[in-house]
């Protein structure tokens, strides 16, 4: 007999609370149910107010490319330590508090060290860059970033001649981080770059978005931006940052093997198993676009690559 | 068995009073809802169904598809458990719902998600198993929705019709294999439906080994 448990429901089958604020709007708006419904909507513009600004200095940027209004990108996010769902980690990050927060830095360095985090940061001019930004699942955003080249921070660690590879890691904090108490991905999350990829200027870590401090659901307080590569490459909630000789694991490589790869480089030409990766659709547009090679980056990034076969090293 | 029971069973045997149309409107609300809502975001630009319009449309109308099964697959154990025998004339409402859902799923994949472009689309079913499986669903739903007039019953024969109407027990195990490929890593949701519709299998071998076993040998 059918009786749903009402664990089969979801989040999504409740009415959400702007459809519910919004209903009257809503129905007129669909222009599919009658009379008498009247009201104010929630157009994306409507939170002007507190929309901030877009800083930075554009990198790469596209003609037509302008930067995804701030509900989007701090409310569509793929951040598995706070739920599986796209507006989970906007939800369930609400009471983590990013600090105190101490960053390692080790392996192959001449320099290792604990730090807080502001002392961490103090040595370099924080930034801010306006980045595509392109998701494995073929959506994309443009993304006013704040933050400091990861070439700095690494300089002053001073890599040894054996280090090859940098290896970061989230926090590990299952009472913080509720969706680390599910077994969905190996925790904690990590991730790996190769030296001449961390050392890239266009490799960012980031502490902000929009000018502010970067939003617990963004990955606060310290995340990777690798603009070039998909959007999982870019490790949140840092705590660790190593230095070492051989390819580390990266989180999805081991979740996914076949789906995701250590370089995870945007390539139009190299599907994914279950999609392809020529398109993509932008946040808040409606025709898809054309995705492109290392995401718009091919200028500066290309070379790193020359010779590598793509499509065995996605 | 005493009497009120007795005309409680009574009264469950007739359909209540307004049920069909009630179901009707009640069935039609996710698919205005979906419709309103991406019609809104797309052309309005709100976010009713968040950031991915398109997207979240598209897994709500297959959501919604899966509901339809498994509520059309629950209409026999539930009169049988009940005794409401007059649940049993809307098996077909909920079976050609179900056949709706996965079509608007369909529409929003190929016309909204995909925008026609054929290469695509094509590509996606020769080499994505994920899509070929969804594919399979749908078009084994089609004879069941083309043959499911009093009509078509009689032209066919019960026993043919019968025989066809089985692929309503192979739609739904096409249609949850395809929703658990289509996920990235979090299956809690298909696994779901993977039991509801174990369940509502399980109810009819049961009865049936029961049956088989109180025949007489």
């Amino acid at each position: 007999m059918l009786i749903r448990r009402a664990d089969d429901l979801r989040s999504s089958d409740t009415t959400p609370e702007s459809l519910y604020l919004n209903r009257r709007d809503f129905l007129a708006a669909a222009g599919l149910l009658g009379a008498g419904l009247v009201a104010g909507f929630a157009p994306r513009d409507a939170g002007a107010m507190q929309e901030p600004q877009a800083v930075g200095k554009p990198f790469g940027l596209q003609p037509d490319d302008k930067p995804t209004p701030w509900k989007d990108v701090t409310g569509y996010n793929n951040f598995y330590e706070f739920g599986t769902g796209k507006e989970d980690p906007a939800e369930y990050a609400k009471g983590f508090v990013p600090r105190p927060w101490t960053v390692q830095v080790d392996g192959l360095v001449a320099k290792s060290g604990q730090y807080q985090l502001e002392d961490f940061l103090k040595p370099s001019a924080v930034e801010d860059r306006i980045y595509r930004h392109r998701c494995v699942e073929a959506w994309s955003m443009v993304i006013p970033w704040r933050g400091i080249p990861l070439a700095d921070v690494l300089k002053r660690a001073q890599p040894s001649s054996q280090a090859k590879f940098v290896e970061f890691t989230t926090l590990y904090d299952p009472k913080r981080m509720p969706g680390q108490r599910s077994g969905v991905l190996p925790w904690p999350y990590v991730e790996g770059l190769r030296l001449d990829e961390a050392m890239h200027p266009l490799t960012l870590l980031a502490t902000g978005v929009y000018g502010r401090d970067l939003p617990n659901q963004n990955g606060a307080p310290l995340r990777l931006v690798v603009p070039w590569k998909y959007g999982f490459k870019g490790i949140k909630s840092i705590v660790r940052i190593r230095l070492v000789d051989k390819q580390p694991r990266n989180t999805w490589n081991e979740a996914n093997p076949q789906e995701y790869g250590f370089y995870s480089n945007v390539n139009p030409e190299v599907d994914h198993p279950r999609w392809s990766q020529a398109k993509e659709r932008r946040i808040g547009e409606f025709l898809r676009r054309p995705t492109l090679m290392f995401n718009g980056y091919k200028d500066q990034v290309a070379s790193l690559y020359a010779g590598m076969d793509l499509r065995k090293n996605f | 068995m005493d009497g009120s029971t007795f005309r409680t069973r009574l009264r469950a045997v007739r359909e209540p009073r307004g049920f069909t149309p009630l179901l009707a409107v009640a069935a039609c609300v996710p698919a205005v809802v979906a419709v309103a809502a991406m019609g809104s975001d797309i052309l309005r630009d709100t976010r009713f169904f968040g950031s991915n319009p398109i997207k979240h449309g598209e897994h709500f109308l297959g959501d919604w598809t899966l509901r339809f099964l498994l509520l059309t697959l629950a209409v026999t154990p539930v009169r049988q458990l009940t005794g409401w025998n007059w649940l049993a004339k809307h098996r077909r409402t909920l079976g050609l719902f179900a056949f709706a859902y996965v079509m608007l799923h369909w529409l929003t994949y190929a016309l909204l998600d995909v925008q026609l472009d054929w290469g695509d689309l094509t590509k996606d079913l020769a080499k994505r198993p994920y899509i070929m499986i969804g594919m399979a669903g749908l078009v084994c739903m089609m004879p069941l929705a083309l043959t499911s007039t009093k009509g078509m019953i009689r032209r066919l024969g019960g026993a043919r019709w019968n025989r066809l109407h089985r692929l309503a027990y192979v739609v739904p195990v096409l249609g949850t294999i395809h929703f658990w490929m289509s996920v990235k890593k979090d299956v809690t949701e298909p696994l779901l439906y993977a039991l509801g519709f174990a369940v509502l299998f399980a109810w009819r071998l049961a009865r049936r080994s029961r049956r088989a076993a109180a025949a007489p040998a």
